[in-house]
């Protein structure tokens, strides 16, 4: 796996739907196109969530992991 | 730790039915190249806020403030009843004559005041849905109006509405669109992708 380098964090444990869509959205607004910005996330329903968003918006999922109870997504700007 | 690299398949760069047609009808090279290099329409909600109870107007900012954030164009036209959760907070009764008047004594408006369609209970209901809001940390209609706001969700109150509620433009918050009016709903939601009425 290539090392990614994250410009923005966005922190949204403890946040439910859809304020980690929200402020993922906010956030990846604020870095250059082809950018990356990570996710924590703990709402169970992101995992969906995100990948429904990056088909939307068109930007790239590139990384999913999760260590049980923090969901991680790894997502680059369009 | 558990890791998933996703590996998506990248998008076709050529529209698989434009090829099709070009294949038929032998249309030269550059046309087609014309007609795929156009930009995609951005996609466009309407949603009809009809409702002033708390579980109607609820998703309508959830799903309004996510279309945002999805770069979905969200306009929402705000009518009847919708229309008294987006008057000023501090505004507490509104309307020229009595029965308008008697309107906003009844439901006091405000986004931080709204009523359950059920369970109200005189108000028990809200507040223990409010409780249960921050015990699980979902974000309040005031916040997610907020939100929806900021990322370019348009309000469009209903003209007709306001004129019968006795509601000014300045009785309603800054972020209220211009008033506007049926012919006006019907072409945003025919000319939209989706269309709701909540």
């Amino acid at each position: 796996m290539a090392i990614i380098a994250i410009q923005e964090l966005v922190d949204a444990r403890g946040l439910s739907c859809p304020m980690p869509i929200v402020k993922t959205a906010q956030a990846i607004r604020t870095v250059p196109s082809g950018a990356f910005v990570e996710v924590l996330a703990t709402d169970p329903g992101s995992v969906k969530d995100f990948a429904a968003w990056a088909r939307t918006t068109g930007n790239e999922l590139v990384e999913q992991t999760s260590d049980g109870a923090v969901y991680r997504f790894v997502l680059r700007r369009k | 730790m558990n890791t998933t690299t996703l590996d998506r398949p990248v998008m076709p760069a050529i529209d698989p039915l434009a090829l099709a047609i070009a294949g038929i009808e032998d249309v030269p090279d550059d046309s087609i190249q014309a007609v795929l290099e156009r930009p995609a329409k951005t996609k466009e909600l309407v949603i009809v806020n009809w409702s002033g109870d708390l579980d109607k107007v609820w998703p309508v900012l959830i799903l309004s403030s996510t279309a945002a954030a999805s770069g979905v164009r969200c306009r929402v036209f705000v009518t009847f009843w919708g229309l008294l959760p987006f008057v000023k907070d501090q505004k507490r009764i509104v309307g020229d004559n009595w029965m308008q008047k008697m309107l906003t004594l009844m439901q006091r408006p405000g986004i931080d005041h709204l009523k359950l369609s059920k369970m109200n209970f005189l108000g028990m209901g809200p507040w223990m849905m409010d409780s249960l809001r921050k015990k699980y940390n979902v974000a309040s209609p005031r916040e997610l109006l907020e939100a929806a706001t900021a990322m370019g969700v348009e309000f469009i109150p209903c003209q007709m509405t306001m004129d019968m509620f006795g509601l000014k433009r300045e009785d309603l918050i800054d972020e209220m669109g211009e008033p506007a009016g049926a012919a006006t709903a019907i072409e945003i939601m025919t000319e939209a992708d989706a269309s709701l009425f909540i």
